[in-house]
């Protein structure tokens, strides 16, 4: 366990800065995802962390001790990479236990270790099989274990989950949510999923072209975005921005938007261009006059209205999102 | 454009044989059987010379220069070949198989164990003129031994190598084809896979023996296989560079048998000879057969 903090952390590929200047004090055991679009920096962030990138300026601290200069094995950090980096030709076991007998560790405590591991992750069976026999759910375990039996001061993910099918993928973020709950080692963790963020983040910094456009516990994130980006990011379906009646552009959540009946009714007049019901809830897009589509989410028992019916938008004030 | 490549272009596409039926492998009847006896007579084509030689090798030298040679085996087998392995024309053959042996190996293992090296700096390592590096080896590709040939002998002389293993197999041991083709494989191996190793604590080295070297293996039982070959049928250079006969290889020991002059020639001691030369190239070609198929064949992932 270990804290971790980034101080005005910046990347330059040559002429081009793709990161320019991230600050973040990470907790003991705190799990922080970094969300955003792909090329937004995200990656190259956890890489520069892992060490595996070169930190052009700034500085990355582990526990209070610079690591800018250091050797990934040396930073006491492990890794899951998104396509697991298994060493193919080795055994389960030995690609669990490969950075251990690096380190010089004695048979017998890498066994129990990696034993250990395995159980925790139920991936005892598959010890001795090579990583090609496996599933990619298992492959993706045996990556988690890898990552575990180092005891590392720091875990760091690399959109481990985008290899898996959707089923998988809500299994296992919630597993290695728990997993990290259980052993309490502060996590680094990517992903382009707003709703992989949303779900395992104690804080997440979502990313903008290379900016931490905001850093916040999902909640806060998702009620007060501090930039347009981030209200359209984080959230699904995505926030409707349309321009209300002179008071400029304006951001309003589909849940918050409600469907009122009759052409001229509510704040502002539509027609529903179709319908999306999804049991729980209805998804209705309606266009504007100006042609822009908004989504409104309603209740799955809430009438669904003809497509082509003019109908009318009403919100709560308290709802409206405005960015400078 | 080059001109292959044009007349390529220009011929009309020939549709494939057999495109009408479902395909060779379920071809029945008459078919099945018409195919496998081309591919006799073929084989039997081919393997006639070899048979004769065989043949040659077992009977005496009087029955060999009275025509018609006999196309069955002859009576003098044990004793052609302990003739040949013991005694030989110039040179024991059994010392001329075990020059060859030390040449083949030292040539495929040298050739193996430096182009791995120097591929693995060329697609792992930034150093400045690694561009330039890597087109000077593939450059040595376009010159044949041939044509360094001589440039080559001098330096070998100069260092005082003639006559000597080293001087048969080091000259040899530099490899374009086998640095490239090394190369091209490390390029398809994940990026990923070299961090994972850095983030798990093994160093450059480390990272090769571990993780690259066993993922290589049926590429590099592939090359071993074409190498070993290579060295084994090597025949300008040892000539140039072995004047003592005890150094001689096989290869160039058979022709070195040819009489010269007045000379009569024991052709049933050259034919042993020849058949014995043949011996180790079978052996590892059929021995490491499966990985060396797989080797060319697919790509482990």
């Amino acid at each position: 366990m270990a804290t971790l903090s980034l101080r005005d952390v910046k990347k330059r590929f040559g002429k081009t800065e793709v990161i320019h200047g991230v600050n973040i004090d990470i907790e003991e055991g705190e799990f922080i995802v970094i969300v955003g679009p792909s090329g937004c920096g995200k990656s190259t962030l956890l890489r520069m962390v892992a060490g595996l990138e070169t930190v052009t300026s700034g500085e990355i601290a582990i526990d209070g001790a610079r690591v800018n200069e250091k050797e990934p094995m040396d930073r006491d950090i492990a890794m899951v990479f998104q396509n697991y980096a298994l060493y193919p030709h080795m055994s389960v076991f030995d690609n669990m236990a490969y950075g251990l007998k690096i380190a010089g560790t004695p048979k017998g405590e890498i066994a129990e270790r990696v034993e250990q591991a395995a159980d925790l992750l139920q991936i005892r069976d598959f010890l001795a099989r090579k990583p090609r026999e496996l599933s990619g759910g298992q492959r993706q375990r045996v990556a988690m274990g890898r990552a575990i039996v180092r005891k590392p001061a720091v875990f760091l993910f690399d959109e481990p989950l985008s290899n898996l099918d959707a089923k998988l993928r809500v299994q296992m973020r919630l597993e290695i949510r728990q997993l990290q709950r259980e052993l309490g080692v502060t996590s680094l963790y990517v992903t382009h999923d707003q709703v992989e963020a949303m779900t395992m983040a104690d804080r997440m910094i979502v990313m903008n072209a290379g900016h931490a456009d905001q850093i916040g516990a999902p909640l806060e994130v998702y009620s007060n975005p501090a930039t347009e980006f981030v209200a359209g990011f984080i959230g699904s379906p995505p926030t409707n921005f349309f321009e209300a009646g002179g008071r400029g552009r304006i951001g309003v959540r589909p849940e918050h938007l409600s469907i009122v009946e009759g052409a001229g009714a509510g704040q502002l007049g539509a027609t529903v261009a179709n319908a999306e019901p999804l049991g729980a809830e209805t998804l209705v897009h309606v266009r504007l006059e100006n042609g822009s589509l908004l989504t409104v989410r309603q209740d799955g028992a809430a009438p669904i209205p003809a497509e082509g019916t003019g109908i009318g938008l009403a919100w709560d004030g308290r709802h409206e999102m405005r960015f400078g | 454009m080059t001109g292959r490549d044009a007349l390529a272009a220009e011929t009309p596409p020939v549709k494939a044989p057999g495109a009408d039926h479902d395909g060779m492998v379920e071809r029945r009847g008459a078919g099945l059987w018409l195919t496998h006896l081309g591919l006799i007579v073929g084989l039997l084509f081919i393997f006639f010379p070899i048979w004769l030689a065989f043949v040659a090798s077992t009977i005496s030298q009087p029955e060999i220069a009275r025509p018609p040679m006999p196309l069955l085996p002859g009576d003098q087998f044990i004793e052609n070949y302990t003739r040949a392995l013991t005694s030989g024309i110039n040179a024991p053959v059994a010392l001329m198989l075990g020059n060859s042996l030390v040449m083949a190996l030292g040539i495929a293992f040298g050739k193996i164990a430096i182009s791995l090296l120097s591929a693995f700096a060329i697609v792992y390592f930034r150093f400045p003129g690694r561009q330039l590096f890597f087109w000077l080896i593939f450059l040595t590709l376009m010159l044949p031994v041939e044509v360094r040939i001589v440039p080559t002998y001098e330096v070998v002389a100069g260092f005082g190598m003639l006559n000597s293993y080293s001087g048969l197999i080091f000259p040899l041991i530099a490899s374009a084809t086998a640095t490239f083709l090394f190369r091209q494989f490390f390029m398809t191996v994940p990026d990923e896979l070299a961090e994972a190793a850095r983030v798990d604590g093994a160093r450059p080295m480390r990272f090769f023996f571990d993780i690259l070297l066993p993922m290589s293996r049926t590429n590099i039982a592939a090359l071993f296989v074409i190498l070993f070959i290579y060295g084994w049928n090597q025949y300008l250079w040892p000539l140039l560079i072995t004047t003592d006969p005890s150094m001689n290889t096989i290869v160039m020991g058979i022709k070195q048998m040819f009489p010269s002059g007045d000379d009569i020639a024991d052709w049933p001691v050259i034919m042993a000879t020849s058949i014995l030369a043949m011996i180790p190239p079978v052996i590892v070609v059929v021995g490491m057969q499966r990985l060396f198929i797989r080797g060319l064949v697919e790509s482990e992932k």
